[in-house]
């Protein structure tokens, strides 16, 4: 590990634009190990009042320092947005769950292999060298909105649940704003190792979900082995049903993008119709049109759609009728 | 830099660089080589230690962060003479075969038994709701951040149940 210098901070003013912050630590000092990540300074924010879960406007406020655990634990968020508690439940190990928190989380960077080893060449870890993913060997690799300079994939299953949940970024720092989930991490494009809209000096202080839409929630998680172990792909889904149709259908996809995948079109052509398994192959269709995958990990492309369709099988109860 | 931490119910003054893992610091500085290093890189729990009752990777903490709370080695847990009830069933068990992930294994069962105690569920529960028995399923999933390379699992899990349902006979008879 490189030396750097260590800060702590005592208020959201204190963390300096050029320090890296530090709170669970868990993903983050696992890269310093390797020098993937080099920073000079460190500031430890896990002293600031983060810590609460809330109620807010009808919904919940997060703060950025809940850990993994106690999130997933929370009365409320089991009661009201079971998607959230299973995501955390099927991420990492209890002992990370027990360090890491609900921003870091959303900070964590990607597990493609060529990033961590730093004799590969990595346009997100060395902007301009290229990308060995590319014709290498390829698993967790991105199947949607992947660019010529990389394929790899934001690992989470947190942030996947918080996309279906319509949750909000609460950002502090000199101009202090909230950010939609839904644009806090950005795709590769020409720039991969930008990950995320936060800027320096900003700091994620909490999230904020809406009122609780109820419905049957869902997170189905594919992996290599049955605990600990990062998702191939993921579904988050939040379906409500009224009259034998769906009236509301939020999904989300985690392990096949650089951020948190949701498709619109693909949620609305579920709207107002009957679950059927033809119809889930509609919604699977728009979903996959864009999808493109060279190498080991084009079997992502139909597992996401098997993955799909039995997810909303679930959600709907169509199995127990058909 | 200076740094208090606070284990097994005793306070350390140290001087280390701000790199030192919780780990390093543990096991070069105090001397308490119980906690073991494995992987390094939170992968295999041998370095599991409890953080104010809460198991953690000791391999992925700063040391440096960890000078206001009290943190709980192997060593604090128990004494050859006076073992702790998951130290005796690993014995009764035979719950090891070399032994090496076993202060882990002992350190994060001891806090995975009290979050099963307050009711928190697992990737595998039916539902989210509780209370969770400690069934094999339970305990295999509970237990996952911790690697056996002998493969002791089966006499692991015995080991952890038997602690389970001799604790909630304690916690009923009282």
């Amino acid at each position: 590990m490189r030396e750097f210098t260590y800060l702590r901070a005592n208020s959201v003013a204190d963390v300096p634009a050029g320090a890296t912050i530090i709170a669970g630590g868990t993903n983050l000092l696992d890269l310093m190990k390797l020098e993937v990540m080099a920073p000079d300074a460190l500031v430890d924010i896990t002293r600031l009042d983060l810590n609460r879960i809330e109620p807010h406007e009808g919904g919940l406020r997060i703060g950025a320092l809940v850990r993994n655990s106690d999130l997933a634990a929370d009365p409320v968020v089991r009661r009201d947005y079971p998607v959230l508690s299973r995501a955390l439940l099927a991420g990492a190990s209890g002992q990370l769950r027990n360090m890491a928190t609900t921003g870091g989380n959303l900070m964590q960077r990607t597990r493609c292999p060529y990033f961590y080893d730093r004799r590969m060449a990595c346009n997100k870890r060395d902007p301009g060298t290229g990308c060995a993913a590319q014709g290498g060997v390829t698993r967790h690799h991105a199947i949607l909105g992947a660019s010529d300079r990389c394929i790899a994939t934001y690992p989470g299953d947190m942030a996947v649940a918080l996309l279906a949940l319509d949750a909000v970024v609460q950002i502090d720092g000199p101009a202090p704003r909230e950010v939609p989930l839904a644009d806090f991490h950005l795709l590769p494009g020409e720039t991969p190792h930008v990950e995320t809209v936060l800027k320096p000096g900003e700091v994620i202080t909490g999230v904020t979900l809406p009122a609780p839409v109820g419905g049957e929630q869902r997170y189905r998680k594919v992996r290599d082995r049955a605990s600990y172990a990062f998702a191939l792909v993921s579904i988050a889904a939040v379906i409500r049903m009224e009259q034998g149709q769906i009236s509301h259908a939020a999904l989300a996809f985690g392990g096949v993008a650089a951020k948190p995948w949701r498709d619109g079109d693909a949620e609305a052509v579920l709207l107002g119709r009957e679950p059927s398994d033809a119809l889930f192959a509609q919604a699977a269709d728009i979903l996959l049109k864009p999808a493109r995958a060279f190498g080991d990990h084009a079997f992502k492309i139909p597992l996401l759609r098997r993955t799909l369709m039995a997810t909303l099988r679930d959600a709907t109860g169509l199995e127990a009728t058909a | 830099m200076q740094i208090r931490l606070h284990v097994n119910g005793d306070a350390h003054d140290l001087d280390l660089d701000p790199r030192t893992s919780l780990l390093d610091a543990l096991r070069h500085h105090l001397g308490l080589t119980g906690t073991k290093k494995g992987c390094d890189h939170g992968q295999c729990g041998a370095c599991t230690v409890l953080m104010d009752g809460r198991r953690i990777n000791a391999c992925l903490t700063l040391a440096c962060m960890a000078d206001d709370v009290q943190i709980t080695t192997i060593e604090g847990l128990g004494t050859p003479d006076r073992l702790s009830p998951l130290q005796q069933q690993f014995l009764d068990h035979d719950g090891f075969q070399c032994g090496y992930c076993t202060p882990g294994q002992i350190c994060s069962a001891t806090g995975m038994l009290e979050e099963i105690a307050a009711g928190w569920p697992s990737h595998v529960s039916d539902n989210l709701e509780g209370p969770f028995a400690p069934s094999h399923a339970e305990i295999a999933e509970r237990m996952s951040g911790n690697l056996c390379r002998c493969a002791a699992y089966t006499h692991i899990v015995a080991a952890i149940q038997q602690a389970a349902m001799a604790g909630s006979q304690r916690e009923d008879a009282a």
